[in-house]
């Protein structure tokens, strides 16, 4: 079967054209960008001010919690059969409801991590509340917030497979036709598609969340120690899951 | 609402979505025990030896990347298993599992304290005997963080499978979006969330039995 896949993901007639698995990815990438960015607009916000203010940080860290468990494929089904099914917007809000989680976490507790003694000292220079969020702790709260951003996008990717089972477009497309009518290097082909994007975007957003450290932090963490602990590395803040750090649940 | 009523008034439904919970509950919790048997071994090797650790935290993040739809089709091919056997979304699973635990294992065993395995050591512990009665006991705490998000993952992880036609509650939703019928998904949904709530709290349960030197100790607080 191994040879038949090759074939398969090999064959130009494949990629082009209508339906093609350049168009599928097109279509997955616009879900994903579209759902992650909309749950960005209200996690960020909410979380940067949970972890500024530190007030209602248990109802919202709960409450993001609860989200977690909510199956993406139920409440797709269900928003679709509520505002009709063939419409994007039901599988861009199920998307987004499980990208609001790994974020809001993201931002809660980057802003969380900063030092308190740099916010203490941003107060006695004269910075006002919003030059102490602005200027500090948002920069340094970056990688994790970053890390977030990563975490659902992964997430995402992963599970924007599901569009396809209410009629709309996406990897999800080839896999489940593939599926139906049991081509199975099709199927294959598809999920290794899949696979692939996800690590790709995985790889390209690490790079990006490197590049955010300021650079006052990486002069100040000095010379690498042995044990390199990446800004997601558990036994820290908790409240970052490995899945948000490490990738996917989908 | 009246509806939904209608729906679970019927008994031949509610013998479905109890057995359909039953198989969900079992998706989801074979392959979080198979999965931290296999990443505890995986773990404790990796924490020991310098080379390993690199290769098997790499190997991790990457197959989490892997979505679970993409491994639920693969698996058949690789282990030459029907694509609807539920064989599949065990075996996927519990590779998520694994991959989920073993940072959770190295961080615990590293975080242990030194004069703690100095101790048994020099009261003749050999590796394994320490590793199984010294060092596991006092790394339950953290691995019981990554158990319970292992947890919630898997069982929300589940439903997916109904795509392919395994998928316990998650058959509840295709079956309610077939026939346009919100009943069901609603059903799902509930009982997703609640099946997912239950385990947590059995799981914070047997950490608090596992661990009686944390007693009054506020535990740490993970995720649901």
């Amino acid at each position: 079967m191994f040879p038949q896949l090759a074939d398969w993901l090999t064959d130009p007639a494949n990629w082009t054209g209508d339906g093609g698995l350049l168009q599928r990815i097109a279509e997955h990438l616009r879900y994903t960008i579209i759902a992650v960015f909309g749950a960005a607009l209200f996690a960020v916000p909410v979380g940067l001010a949970v972890g500024h203010t530190g007030r209602g940080a248990t109802v919202v860290v709960g409450l993001a919690n609860a989200m977690r468990a909510l199956p993406t494929l139920g409440v797709i089904t269900l928003l679709s059969l509520q505002f009709g099914v063939l419409k994007v917007g039901p599988v861009l809000l199920g998307l987004g409801i499980l990208a609001v989680p790994p974020i809001l976490a993201g931002a809660y507790a980057g802003v969380q991590s900063v030092d308190r003694a740099a916010v203490d000292a941003a107060a006695g220079v004269g910075m006002t509340s919003w030059q102490r969020l602005w200027k500090v702790e948002v920069p340094i709260a970056m990688p994790l917030l970053l890390g977030g951003l990563r975490g659902a996008v992964l997430q995402v990717v992963a599970t924007a497979t599901v569009a396809a089972y209410v009629g709309l477009g996406g990897l999800g497309r080839p896999l489940l036709d593939g599926l139906r009518v049991t081509d199975y290097p099709r199927v294959a082909g598809a999920a290794v598609v899949v696979a692939l994007l996800a690590l790709l975007l995985d790889l390209g957003l690490a790079g990006v969340q490197r590049g955010v450290v300021p650079r006052g932090l990486r002069l100040a963490s000095g010379p690498r120690s042995p044990r390199r602990r990446g800004p997601f590395s558990w036994g820290g803040n908790r409240l970052v899951e490995p899945a948000d750090q490490a990738g996917i649940r989908s | 609402m009246e509806d939904l009523v209608k729906y679970l008034g019927n008994p031949r439904n509610q013998d479905a979505v109890l057995e359909l919970l039953v198989v969900h509950a079992r998706l989801a919790l074979v392959p979080l025990l198979l999965g931290l048997l296999a990443a505890l071994p995986i773990g404790w090797a990796a924490q020991r030896y310098r080379r390993l650790r690199a290769m098997v935290l790499g190997a991790s993040n990457v197959m989490y990347t892997v979505p679970s739809l993409a491994l639920f089709v693969i698996l058949p091919g690789l282990l030459g298993t029907k694509i609807l056997d539920e064989l599949n979304v065990v075996v996927a699973l519990a590779i998520y599992t694994a991959a989920l635990l073993v940072r959770p294992v190295v961080d615990a065993l590293d975080a242990l304290p030194g004069h703690v395995l100095a101790a048994s050591t020099a009261m003749g512990y050999r590796p394994l005997r320490r590793a199984l009665t010294v060092e596991l006991p006092l790394a339950v705490p953290v691995l019981a963080a990554g158990v319970r998000v292992a947890s919630v993952s898997n069982i929300s992880l589940v439903s997916v499978g109904a795509l392919i036609g395994v998928g316990g509650l998650g058959q509840l939703f295709t079956e309610g979006f077939q026939n346009s019928y919100n009943p069901p998904i609603v059903v799902g949904i509930a009982l997703t969330l609640a099946l997912a709530l239950v385990v947590d709290l059995l799981l914070v349960g047997t950490l608090r039995l596992l661990t009686p030197w944390q007693a009054g100790r506020p535990t740490a607080r993970s995720a649901a």
